[in-house]
């Protein structure tokens, strides 16, 4: 019947109408900045460096070695290696970046760093808010504001950062468990050295 | 002295308070005073039920298409015209260099001029018409049919011929609706047998039982009041009669080469032709300010007027947000295909319902006398579109 089809559109707007003030999926707007939808578990930006604890310098993860620096393709990090060491998580002392340099407006968020990166020290923000006034010292990122503890990085990716935080204690606990067995493998007392050569020679 | 009731005051207050203020002023000056009050007056109402509107409609819209309206300027975005207003008011004002200038200054002040002649015959309330004409529906088609004029001279004075060509569209348009929105007026005309909207209200006032003798009520009114609405749709331009604005396609059409004040005066003029339409379709067709069911009747009668006036805003508005735009061969094709023989099938209407008696035959016959040929019509019309293999006659 001629009309029929008008009539059902008005019809269903009339619905979306009265629905948009009753059901949320009637009216889908999320009112930005005051609100905000949650961001996937994947999702990624730029990069940042996680440090463990309170102290963003004592406990940052990265040890300099380079690998992201020599892997990036737009070649947008830059890393200057420091003189002297101070130790990881593991308690071994290890190199620190005396220089770490993110050129933002070359990288491109392919993530190959984070990949690479053998010390889960490097990892990806979501963080897109990041306007500056500044074309060109605004957008170099230096270590301090490229620091991020990681209480921030299990906010971002919960899941990422929990099979992170598994594999780094459990190489912990090896780690101690071996130091342990070599502490308990030495003698209570140290046998004097000559006592052994004796030992030996008479063989 | 008579005891008034207190609602009959209400009812007449404007009235009262224009004589009083009037009888205050030398005699000479009286009746040009009282002209002025009036015009005033509904420049003064009608400007701000734009204002009104625009908002409403903002916000109706996105409702209609889930998503808020604007809501950032002032709470729930009610002073967002107020904003468009002084945005409009400092805008540059471009006039192409080509461009016939006094033309082009003319065309928005002729479209907003010629847009509020028509309420000086609509009857606001019980005793407050402008201008009580005799003839008062014709002189409100002759006056809304100078938009015509006035959307050719802003289209031929842009020199731009995409704005050209949104005129002609235009036009083209507005003469094919003027018919069947005329002949609907006619069948009010010849059952009321007047063309005084005062007495057209007047007639619809009474009440048999509860229910109001409005002509929307009998077949040949509805019939007639939706062919008014369509025609009316499409004699102020609105979606989905909106190809010569075609916002999406040619941009603005004949408005085009319009910037600040000139094209909010375009705006303005569009929506207070809608206005007009509207307010003609509610003393037609709606009962004018009369109320729906007699025990209502102690609420105002311009309230009744602006309740209905409201009513029909929602619904253009809510066509706009449903219903996608014509193209102009299916527009022009409705008005002369369909349109106008409903309307003239119309007049043969309420020519059966003036002549037959009283009582159920005849709700029964002019029933039968609206259905059946809208169906057919529909039918006909749909079928003659098949569609077939296309035939080419060079490329082949």
């Amino acid at each position: 019947m001629l009309g029929e089809g008008i009539v059902k559109g008005l019809a269903e707007t009339a619905r979306n109408f009265f629905g948009s003030y009753v059901s949320k999926d009637r009216l889908t707007t999320v009112q930005f900045p005051e609100e905000r939808l949650p961001q996937a578990e994947a999702a990624r930006n730029f990069p940042f460096l996680v440090y463990d604890g309170d102290d963003w310098q004592e406990g940052l993860r990265c040890v300099a070695c380079q690998i992201c620096e020599k892997e990036c393709p737009p070649k947008c990090i830059f890393i200057e290696k420091s003189n002297d060491k101070k130790p990881d998580y593991l308690g071994k002392p290890q190199f620190y970046p005396a220089v770490f340099n993110i050129d933002v407006s070359v990288c491109m968020s392919c993530q190959i760093c984070v990949e690479v990166c053998p010390f889960d020290a490097i990892e990806m923000d979501t963080a897109f808010e990041l306007s500056t006034d500044n074309r060109f010292d605004g957008l170099l990122w230096r270590k301090a504001q490229l620091a991020k503890s990681n209480e921030y990085f299990h906010i971002i990716h919960p899941v990422a950062s929990a099979e992170v935080d598994e594999r780094l204690t459990a190489a912990k606990v090896k780690a101690e468990a071996k130091a342990k067995t070599a502490a308990d493998a030495k003698p209570a007392t140290p046998t004097p050295p000559h006592a052994e050569i004796e030992a030996a020679t008479t063989k | 002295m008579r005891r008034v009731a207190m609602t009959e005051t209400v009812d007449q207050i404007f009235v009262i308070l224009k004589h009083w203020l009037v009888a205050n002023l030398p005699v000479e000056v009286q009746p040009i005073f009282a002209a002025m009050l009036s015009v005033v007056s509904i420049i003064a109402v009608f400007a701000s039920l734009f204002a009104v509107t625009t908002i409403l409609e903002r916000k109706g819209l996105g409702r209609f298409q889930n998503r808020y309206g604007p809501n950032r300027v002032g709470p729930y975005g009610l002073l967002q015209p107020l904003a468009d207003g002084l945005k409009s008011l400092t805008k540059e004002d471009i006039v192409p260099r080509s461009a016939d200038k006094v033309v082009h200054l003319l065309a928005p002040l002729i479209l907003v001029v010629a847009a509020f002649l028509g309420y000086a015959v609509l009857p606001i309330g019980r005793n407050m018409v402008a201008v009580n004409l005799d003839a008062g529906v014709l002189y409100f088609f002759a006056a809304s049919s100078i938009v015509e004029l006035s959307i050719f001279m802003a289209g031929w004075s842009s020199r731009n011929k995409y704005s050209l060509l949104g005129a002609m569209r235009a036009i083209a348009q507005m003469i094919s609706y003027e018919v069947p929105l005329i002949l609907s007026a006619i069948a009010v005309i010849m059952a009321v047998g007047s063309l005084s909207t005062v007495t057209i209200v007047e007639r619809q006032a009474g009440y048999t039982g509860i229910w109001p003798h409005w002509f929307v009520f009998t077949p040949w009114g509805f019939a007639g009041f939706v062919l008014f609405m369509i025609a009316g749709t499409a004699e102020s331009n609105r979606s989905p009669f909106d190809l010569p604005e075609g916002e999406s396609e040619i941009i603005a059409g004949y408005y085009i080469e319009y910037s600040g004040f000139k094209f909010a005066l375009f705006f303005l003029g569009e929506y207070i032709g809608m206005f007009a339409i509207s307010g003609l379709a509610i003393t037609l067709f709606l009962g004018g300010w009369s109320a729906p069911f007699p025990f209502l009747s102690w609420i105002p009668s311009y309230l009744w007027f602006f309740a209905k006036l409201f009513a029909l805003i929602a619904m253009f508005i809510w066509v706009r947000s449903t219903l996608p735009r014509l193209r102009m061969d299916q527009l022009m094709n409705f008005a002369w295909k369909f349109m106008l023989p409903m309307g003239l099938l119309n007049l043969v209407n309420v020519a059966v319902w003036r002549f037959l008696p009283s009582g159920l035959s005849r709700w029964l016959v002019c029933a039968v006398l609206v259905v059946v040929p809208y169906l057919l019509l529909g039918r006909g019309l749909v079928q003659s579109k098949k569609l077939e293999k296309r035939v080419y006659r060079f490329a082949d």
